[in-house]
């Protein structure tokens, strides 16, 4: 019985913070609801028999990607509208309703945990037979994803690169006794 | 399966619904970091669809579906991200609707 009204609230968390986050104006604060949205399915993986995916959830989505997101909104360099951003960010309507979302979450995590056998009564998938069956019958799979990284890897690369020889090149030109120094030390 | 486990039909539903939500977002909003965002906001909710089918059987096939949706989502991030830097140094904005004109 626990675990469906614990899957119940962390659906409903999720559902509304996807929401929230989706009609945000602020792309920072829409950044946090969907942080926490990832972290409610987390809690579903993990409610319904596989704890290596939302192992996966929490590091990978909710921690590797969400921190791109956050620094291509910091390299944008919103400049004074920033700062008055950053003094919004303390004010307690910002975060009161995130904060309280994932304290629900933590409970939940907690309750879950406290239990001496696992939450979950269907089939329990452990890492153990993701890894056989990942590196078995599926070993091509793993290809093919290494493949699309360096794709991935090698277009974010290539398309980064200029925004930065640009910003270079601007900072060059604008003091101008700095772009001769260089130069001559070139 | 005794009747106190979680029905894999809500868990098909709250994955619709994410989904819904992420398809809405994407047709909606037209700032490029929120076209991004809904793009992993669907992403994520194939894969809950995933894993909680292979859940259901007991089998890690719909966990290694949903690395390799990871994967997917961590390249596309990644370009996609490269692009909005291109984006905004060039239109000076993350309009969308800005960026509409093709060259031939």
């Amino acid at each position: 019985m626990l675990e469906l009204v614990l899957f119940y609230m962390a659906s409903t968390i999720a559902l509304v913070s996807t929401i929230l986050a989706l009609t945000r104006a602020n792309a920072t604060h829409a950044l946090i609801y969907l942080i926490l949205s990832l972290l409610a399915v987390a809690v579903i993986f993990y409610l319904i028999g596989a704890p290596f995916a939302a192992a996966l959830e929490v590091v990978i989505y909710a921690g590797a990607i969400m921190v791109l997101f956050i620094f291509v909104i910091m390299m944008l360099n919103l400049g004074e509208k920033g700062d008055r951003r950053e003094k919004q960010l303390l004010k307690p309507q910002v975060w009161i309703v995130p904060v309280i979302f994932a304290l629900v979450l933590l409970v939940e995590l907690v309750l879950v945990l406290s239990q001496s056998e696992p939450a979950t009564t269907q089939g329990l998938v452990t890492a153990k037979q993701v890894g056989l069956t990942l590196f078995g019958p599926y070993v091509i799979a793993v290809e093919i994803a290494s493949m699309l990284l360096l794709a991935g890897l090698v277009g974010a690369y290539h398309l980064g690169r200029r925004y930065l020889e640009e910003g270079r090149e601007a900072k060059a030109t604008r003091d101008k006794g700095h772009q001769i120094s260089q130069e001559g030390v070139r | 399966m005794d009747g106190v486990s979680i029905p894999l039909d809500h868990v098909l539903l709250l994955s619709a619904l994410l989904f819904i939500c992420g398809l809405l977002g994407l047709m909606m909003r037209r700032n490029i970091i929120f076209i991004l965002v809904s793009l992993e906001v669907m992403l994520n909710s194939s894969a809950v669809a995933f894993v909680a089918a292979g859940a259901r059987w007991g089998q890690a096939d719909g966990q290694i579906v949903f690395m390799l949706i990871l994967a997917v989502a961590a390249a596309e991030v990644a370009v996609g991200l490269g692009l909005v830097l291109q984006i905004q140094r060039r239109f000076k904005s993350l309009d969308m609707d800005d960026a509409n004109r093709m060259r031939g």
